[in-house]
């Protein structure tokens, strides 16, 4: 079987939803100009939220720390844009909740540059230093997840990490900000690699490519320099490729257990943008302050790729590309299969927004849901082995507890049992509301 | 010997030497329960709902017979059922207040602005999820009926202004509803205490009168016309101290501005803006 692996650079189950990257896929990345108001929320990571370091009427440059992590799990914060604190204070976020943010008027005459050595020499750093450089910097995750990069980097003592894959699948639909990073800046790409091997001590680098994006995977090899331990794999265009587990299961054919983590098979798993953010940050001294973002769907104007300065509104953004079709229903942030729906145009961009989708009427509109027929396709679906038919029967009944007992916990969310559901049963919703109520009346109670 | 009588000679051998320890362990083993229990438990409405704060009918029952609890704090039986048990375990029945859910939010269809349509599974709480729901107010009250789903006592009903009507008669006061509701906006308060404050709004002047007709502006009348200590500002929300000793008027309701503070008798949403959505 061994000699056959190369045939199944696969994982099992998961779908195939119509990619729609046409769309985006070749047009380069474009810069946004700077807007007026930033709005940078304290609690854009998975984990602790910042501690704001400025005060209301303080001028603060681009690129200065404006938030401290505010624990172990949490990043720092910096201005966007050279300009002035208009206020701390809460502020609407992406799930409707008001929450604390700072709120920095931009300075419409600055030149808006960084200092390019702002940043400690990597190469000196031990790793605890450089660990700590990288949650300065405010590294986090840019798939999706916003995970703080640095947790992911600190390593055990007695765990060793033999390989460095870098995440480039970009499995969702539409998306295609990893695609353009890497058709576009293979050099950075493979720099913040290097430096990330390195520093983790990992025999090699294994860039992970879906096989939709053939550009790339030659622009890469062409950037390949022979004394660089890099490989590329070309995976099976499948979703949910680009999950961290499902990517190890197809790159090494290695099983990651459940509530285990990649750095027990040895592996170091970092998306496309994170790598390129640390090349940004060690050789150019910009933190992370803004991000890629692909602007498309049907209800769009002029998709893009586009270089947002994070904080910038969703209206800036989608003003910067034509503005809405009339029509215009839903707009997304993240992927259609995982994003999240926005309530008000005026939340804005985070550090772990890849896409700002905008859907209408005959994308959205709601399909009646039928009782559920038990044909198992959601059982077929599930990349985790789930049963989501039974959750999602359970969290009707309100029997949250009982779901504990199927997993609930090991569910990522990542909607395939919903979208392969021939009776349109929202299946992932349910189980995401059982999570929560699960989660929060745990906090009520300890 | 037949060889097929050895097989039920152990068992009964087995069945003898087991009984005998059972037997034993019936006569120096045993607890006596006081039969008064089981009587009182039977005379118990048998809901375990948990509003007495025992974790059901059976432990409340033991309580009272220990007499450590009084037959008046089960919210749930009726006078005569309470008569009843004091007189059976010859207790004073005690008085307790009949307390009731109230909801602090009064911004129903007509008066919280919508910001966005919610699509997808009717419930509250995976409303809550999607963005916040629709409503602009990020604490309010959702309109999805996840409380009338979790009451046991079918006393909440969602009136047509889409905000959740407690039935004061069948309300027992357990916590279902507070459990289910993902903006924690049920108290239960008692009956008597006439003045509320219909708003969980935690932002001040325009910023929230932006989000509802109803939302509570921070404006501080109420507190500023009450006796002294009754009505304090914290959070930008009046809280009403009952225990203060000064009394609450219904004056405060007039000199509200927006109609977050209101004067209960019975039922919410009475008002006339609330009956209109109900006939339209």
């Amino acid at each position: 079987m061994r000699a056959f692996r190369f045939l199944r650079r696969n994982f099992e189950h998961g779908v195939h939803p119509a990619h729609h990257k046409k769309q985006t896929q070749d047009l380069p990345i474009q810069r946004v100009p700077f807007g007026r108001q930033f709005i940078m929320p304290l609690g854009q990571h998975i984990g602790v939220p910042s501690r704001a370091v400025v005060a209301d009427g303080e001028p603060v440059e681009r690129g200065q720390l404006i938030a401290e992590p505010g624990g172990f799990v949490s990043t720092a914060l910096h201005s966007p844009v050279k300009g002035i604190v208009k206020k701390v204070g809460d502020f609407r976020g992406v799930d409707g909740r008001f929450a604390p943010a700072v709120a920095i008027e931009a300075d419409p005459f600055a030149t808006q540059e960084v200092d390019p050595d702002a940043a400690p020499d990597w190469r000196s750093l031990s790793l605890e230093a450089f660990i700590e450089a990288v949650q300065m910097a405010g590294i986090v995750g840019m798939g999706g997840a916003a995970f703080p990069s640095h947790v992911k980097l600190s390593v055990p003592d007695g765990v060793r990490i033999r390989h460095l894959l870098i995440n480039g699948a970009e499995c969702e639909p539409y998306l295609t900000t990893d695609h353009r990073l890497m058709v576009e800046r293979p050099e950075a790409l493979l720099e913040g690699a290097e430096i990330l091997r390195q520093k983790l001590g990992a025999e090699e680098t294994v860039i992970g490519i879906e096989a939709n994006k053939p550009d790339a995977i030659e622009t890469i090899s062409r950037h390949l320099s022979p004394d660089q331990p890099v490989r590329i794999v070309k995976l099976k265009v499948k979703y949910p490729q680009g999950a961290e587990k499902m990517m190890i299961k197809s790159v090494f054919n290695t099983e990651v257990p459940a509530g285990r983590l990649p750095r027990d098979v040895e592996v170091n798993v970092n998306n496309v943008g994170t790598v390129v953010a640390i090349a940004d940050y060690f050789l150019r001294g910009m933190p992370l302050i803004e991000r890629v973002v692909t602007v498309a769907g049907p209800g769009v104007t002029y998709p893009a790729n586009l270089i947002v300065p994070l904080g910038t509104s969703v209206r800036d953004v989608v003003r910067f590309c034509g503005g809405l079709k009339p029509g215009t229903r839903e707009i997304i942030m993240g992927g259609p299969m995982m994003g999240r729906p926005v309530a008000s145009l005026d939340v804005p961009v985070l550090k772990g927004c890849s896409g700002i989708l905008v859907f209408t009427e005959e994308q959205t509109a709601r399909r009646k849901e039928f009782p559920c027929i038990r044909c198992g396709r959601c059982l077929e679906a599930c990349p985790y082995f789930l049963n989501p038919s039974r959750l999602a029967r359970l969290s009707k009944a309100r029997m949250f507890d009982e779901m504990k007992a199927y997993n609930v916990f090991d569910c990522v969310e990542c909607g395939c049992c919903t979208f392969a559901c021939p009776s349109n049963i929202p299946i992932v919703q349910l189980i995401r509301t059982a999570k929560d109520d699960l989660k929060n009346r745990k906090e009520s109670d300890g | 010997m037949n060889s097929i009588l050895v097989a039920p000679a152990i068992m009964v051998g087995i069945g003898l030497f087991f009984g005998t320890i059972l037997a034993i362990a019936q006569r120096f083993l045993k607890v006596d329960e006081d039969p008064r229990i089981e009587k009182t438990n039977e005379l118990l409405p048998g809901t375990n709902c948990g509003a007495c704060g025992q974790p059901g009918c059976l432990p409340f029952a033991e309580k009272l017979v220990a007499g450590e609890v009084e037959p008046s704090q089960c919210t749930v039986s009726t006078a005569d059922a309470i008569e009843e048990i004091a007189e059976y375990l010859q207790v004073d029945a005690g008085s307790q207040e009949k307390l009731v859910a109230r909801l602090r939010c009064g911004g129903g269809r007509l008066q919280a602005n919508q910001i966005a349509e919610y699509q997808g599974f009717e419930g509250c709480r995976a409303a809550a999820l999607v963005s916040g729901g629709g409503k602009g107010c990020a604490w309010g009250c959702l309109g999805l009926a996840d409380c009338e789903r979790a009451c046991t006592f079918d006393a909440i009903h969602m009136n047509a202004n889409g905000l959740p009507q407690v039935d004061t008669e069948k309300c027992t006061a357990c916590p279902d509803c507070q459990a289910a509701c993902p903006r924690d906006l049920f108290e239960l308060v008692p009956l008597s205490q006439n003045l509320y404050v219909q708003c969980n709004i935690p932002l001040a002047g325009e910023a929230a009168t932006q989000l509802c007709r109803v939302a509570c502006d921070a404006c501080g009348r109420c507190a500023a016309d009450a006796s002294p200590g009754l009505i304090t500002m914290e959070d930008n929300l009046p809280v009403i101290d009952y225990s203060s000793g000064g009394e609450p008027r219904p004056d405060a309701v007039f000199r509200c501005p927006t109609r977050a503070i209101v004067w209960l008798e019975r039922e919410q949403f009475q008002d006339q803006a609330s009956r209109k959505a109900g006939t339209a």
